[in-house]
């Protein structure tokens, strides 16, 4: 386990996340035994947040876990946590573990988001202008 | 930041930016949302799972408990380095507990509303302007055969404030939805030059 990995679990969870544990059942075994029960992570991963693999290296890839080594893969295409959900068909709470996992083995590179720029208006001034020029 | 990019790559790094679609039941949210996106409408039935599993009973005789909140996913590529996100959530009440975490770090939000049933949109305004820290703008829905409406007698019945912008805009059309984008994105740089002057 990485060090990341033990920082996060010593976090206690809140009660949100308390009660969906005692109420885990069928599919959503899977998922939450893949974490460890982690359901806080350090990294701020948005579900805006893209994840990238600098560099693939396949016997990282062969070492990791099935969903670990689907979502490595997959972010090969630079990708939002919110599409490596929907189309790893993991919940965004799993996401975002497996995601600090990686990062943690800088394995990915986690984009920043405009808010990591607190939404400065430079940041915004882009967005607008490229609003203005999408062609209609 | 984290350290593990490759800065020999001057093309990785990338910022994605979101903006939250609200507004009550039926007020055309997913429709603004597909009349912008590059992308297809995304299944969303995994986001959630483990929150939507908290909140439903099993069905009577064990069965296997299945919520599925279609939620909207919309994605615009303004540069190579610059995307922007568009998220949305069902307008039912009972899904208002999914806006805390789509909606963190957003830059904005547009809440629609349908002047038919303008009480559909009361709740998403009053989480915008109480519960949450987001610069917010009113987008009317000019759903067709109606006429044109007079926004000081909306703004009247949605009591919102003054610092609110309101506009008309049509969700099926996609230059009317870059607009409202744009209406957000405004609003927004507007309050961050207030906030630090300079
Ligand atoms: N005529 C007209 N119909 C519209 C317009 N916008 C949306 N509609 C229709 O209104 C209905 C509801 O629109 P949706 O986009 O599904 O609304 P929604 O806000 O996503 O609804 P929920 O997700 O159920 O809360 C659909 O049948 C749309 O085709 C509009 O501007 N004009
Ligand atoms: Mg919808």
């Amino acid at each position: 386990m990485t060090d990341s990995a033990k920082d996060v679990m010593t976090v206690s969870h809140d009660d949100k996340s308390d009660g969906a544990q005692t109420k885990m059942r069928s599919k959503r075994v899977r998922p939450y035994a893949l974490t460890g029960g982690r359901t806080r992570t350090r990294h701020h991963l948005l579900v805006e947040t893209l994840i990238s693999v600098p560099e693939f290296d396949p016997v990282l890839a062969e070492s990791l876990m099935p969903e670990s080594r689907a979502l490595y893969s997959r972010a090969c295409q630079r990708m939002s946590i919110a599409e490596l959900s929907a189309n790893l068909d993991l919940p965004l709470g799993v996401i975002r573990v497996l995601v600090s996992d990686l990062a943690g083995q800088n394995a990915v590179f986690i984009h920043p988001t405009a808010y990591a720029y607190q939404n400065n208006p430079q940041v915004l001034e882009r967005i607008l202008d490229g609003l203005k020029q999408l062609p209609v | 930041m984290d350290s593990s990019s490759s800065p020999s790559d001057p093309g990785l790094l990338t910022i994605s930016a979101k903006i939250v679609v609200a507004g009550g039941f039926g007020v055309g949210k997913t429709t603004l949302v597909n009349s912008v996106s590059e992308v297809r409408p995304l299944n969303t039935d995994a986001w959630m799972t483990e929150a939507s599993e908290g909140v439903d009973d099993l069905p009577p005789g064990g069965g296997k408990s299945k919520t599925t909140v279609a939620m909207d996913f919309g994605r615009i590529t303004l540069q190579p380095d610059l995307l922007l996100y568009l998220f949305g959530t069902p307008g039912q009440a009972r899904f208002w507990f999914l806006w805390d975490d789509l909606s963190r770090g957003a830059l904005g939000a547009v809440v629609l509303v349908d002047t038919n049933r303008i009480d559909q949109s009361f709740a998403a305004v009053n989480y915008f302007e109480n519960d949450s820290v987001l610069p917010f703008i009113v987008a009317v829905n000019r759903f067709e055969g109606k006429p044109e409406h007079d926004l000081a007698e909306v703004r009247e019945a949605l009591a919102l404030n003054e610092d609110v912008p309101l506009i008309e805009c049509d969700a099926r059309s996609r230059a009317s939805a870059i607009d409202v984008l744009q209406g957000v994105v405004t609003h927004s740089l507007s309050l961050a030059k207030v906030s630090a002057p300079g």
